[in-house]
């Protein structure tokens, strides 16, 4: 029972952090109609902030200092994406989408070199957060009390983006601007700057899936490029565009995963 | 947004092209006599990518589909190869390229079932997971693949065992092998010339330019697609069977999506729309990529740039800009 419920706990923990990268690439594709090939490297950029600033820049610190700062990562990416978006990705919303595909992955070689380029290529660690928060015992194993947190970290994302999105102004602006663009336009909704905002929500969801996993794991190269790809088995399960299948598929994919782990275990 | 296609006049254009075609063999066959065997082996790395991007192309170009999972069709040749020395203790290059051509007719027939049911950015996020598949069942089943550490193959004797490679290795690559690649990548642009320009291949045209039409018109979307699917899949595993005894060694790398994305690039590079253009784009590519990894660590940054820079300015590629500009010189005249 208690090995159960350790296994419940890993596979929501998992489809937490995949729910916040995949939902916020299916954001990005339902309001602009496009692909990010660099959503992957999106979220190891904040990873890779999250982990240089609690692990190098406050290393000496204590846990509410490092808890502050956790979401460090998570602007770090919303500021990137408010730049990205208006410079690299709006000349090509008139264009074939092939050329989408192609500009992103530009990106995804130029991001993977940055971070490589300002923390070296080693795995950069923040798990003196990740310590300090200590383990609390379920039935007869121990479980890491930061996990909680990460769990409760996705599970108030999925709460706030759907608020945000049925119950706000905003909201009702974004869902009518992915429907119609030109009606929405036509309608005076300034459909660049809706752009802009949900470019940078969904960088800020893949950051905040970057920045809450990395005191628990760590930052290396590659983890963007391995995320891309389980965030499209999540949202081609639950379909492309669609915050709700993105949560689904995000639960559906932790526990197949777990039970993956769990029964076809690798051959030693 | 796509040009409207010229009328076919088969003999007119076919000649042309031979006129084209021929001088330019002349010089790649005159390349191991004056360039340096570095030089020769280079070339005959960029002329497989340039097979295996011309078999990509059918579907990029001509059929309009981007299919972000090629590495795939390229590692199953590769592999095709490697297991064949493993298990089977082959050593002829003619078995190998047999073998790359069933194996990856099996794993495209199949894929492509599955993948020609979607266009746009669900075939290429399709034929992406697809390949990262098979990209991890070569990680993961390391006692079949190697794993991580490949799996080696030694030089192979050409033409049924007349040229053997047993004296030095670097002067055997860059002559006899140099040649043997030379002519399969004669016969494939001449195949793939055939096929753009048959019937066939006008019917992949039109379903690229109006799917709707050419259904109408009677072309069977479905079955026209899933064929292109399989002959573009083959030709890029004829290249990864060529390219896996220049290496000496097939690694999981070349699997991995990202080396899909490589030869998108490559593609794109040269000029999606013309028939050369993957050739020249793949050959291009080759050397950009090879001086960039001996200048810089950071060469993904300095082919990231080049990749954006070359769809924001110039999207028509090599062959397109070539083209324009040489039609503007003789409009001047």
């Amino acid at each position: 029972m208690d090995v159960l419920l350790i296994h419940l706990l890993n596979s929501l923990l998992y489809a937490s952090v995949l729910f916040l990268i995949a939902g916020g690439l299916s954001l990005i594709y339902g309001v602009m109609r496009i692909v990010n090939l660099a959503h992957g490297n999106v979220y190891a950029f904040g990873a890779y902030v999250t982990a240089w600033v609690i692990g190098s820049v406050v290393a000496g610190a204590s846990m509410p200092v490092w808890l502050a700062l956790l979401p460090v990562g998570a602007v770090a990416t919303a500021i990137l994406g408010a730049v990205l978006e208006p410079t690299l990705l709006r000349p090509f919303y008139k264009r074939a989408e092939e050329y989408q595909l192609l500009c992103t992955f530009g990106l995804l070689m130029i991001l993977e070199d940055v971070m490589r380029l300002f923390w070296g290529p080693y795995p950069l660690s923040a798990s003196a957060l990740f310590e300090s928060f200590g383990s609390v015992t379920v039935g007869e194993s121990i479980y890491p009390t930061y996990n909680f947190l990460v769990i409760g970290v996705g599970a108030a994302a999925a709460i706030f983006l759907w608020a945000f999105i049925y119950r706000t102004k905003f909201g009702v602006v974004l869902r009518a601007t992915s429907q119609n663009m030109r009606m929405a336009s036509a309608l005076g909704v300034n459909v660049n700057r809706v752009y802009v905002e949900a470019f940078t929500l969904g960088c800020f969801m893949a950051g905040l899936g970057g920045a809450i996993i990395v005191p628990s794991q760590s930052a290396v190269l590659g983890m963007g490029v391995d995320a891309l790809v389980l965030s499209f088995i999540v949202v081609v399960i639950g379909g492309l565009g669609s915050l709700e299948g993105a949560l689904v598929g995000a639960i559906i994919v932790g526990f197949v995963r777990e039970a993956g782990i769990t029964w076809f275990a690798e051959r030693p | 947004m796509s040009a409207p296609v010229p009328a076919f006049r088969p003999t007119a254009s076919s000649a042309r092209a031979l006129r084209v075609a021929v001088p330019i063999a002349v010089l790649l066959a005159l390349v191991p006599l004056v360039l340096p065997p570095y030089g020769a082996i280079l070339l005959a790395y960029g002329l497989v990518m340039a097979i295996g991007a011309l078999g990509f192309n059918l579907l990029l170009g001509y059929t309009g589909l981007l299919s972000f999972g090629h590495s795939a069709y390229f590692g199953v040749g590769a592999y095709a190869v490697a297991l064949m020395v493993k298990y089977l203790k082959v050593g002829s290059m003619e078995l190998f390229l047999i073998g790359a051509i069933v194996a990856s007719v099996l794993v495209t027939a199949l894929f492509g079932v599955v993948c020609v049911r979607y266009t746009t950015i669900f075939f290429g996020i399709l034929t992406l997971a697809l390949s990262q598949v098979l990209w991890s069942l070569a990680f993961k089943f390391f006692w079949v693949t190697g794993g991580t550490d490949g799996l080696r193959v030694p030089t192979p004797s050409l033409f049924g065992g007349l040229v053997t490679g047993t004296g030095d290795k670097t002067v055997f690559m860059s002559h006899a092998y140099y040649y043997y690649v030379l002519i399969v990548f004669g016969l494939c642009v001449a195949l793939m010339w055939v096929i753009v320009n048959s019937p066939f291949g006008m019917a992949l045209q039109a379903i690229r330019d109006n799917e709707t039409r050419a259904e109408f018109v009677g072309v069977r979307i479905w079955r026209y697609r899933w064929v292109a699917f399989l002959v573009s899949g083959v030709f890029t595993g004829l290249a990864g069977a060529l390219w896996v005894p220049l290496n000496g060694l097939t690694t999981p790398d070349i699997m991995h999506w990202t080396f899909s994305g490589e030869i998108v690039f490559m593609t794109v590079l040269g000029g999606f729309r013309s028939f050369a253009g993957p050739i020249i784009g793949a050959v291009v590519f080759n050397y950009l990529k090879t001086y960039a990894v001996g200048y810089t660590v950071y060469w993904q940054l300095l082919l990231g740039a080049v990749l954006v820079g070359l769809v924001l300015s110039l999207p028509t590629g090599i062959v397109g800009t070539a083209g324009r500009l040489l039609a503007r010189l003789q409009g001047r005249h």
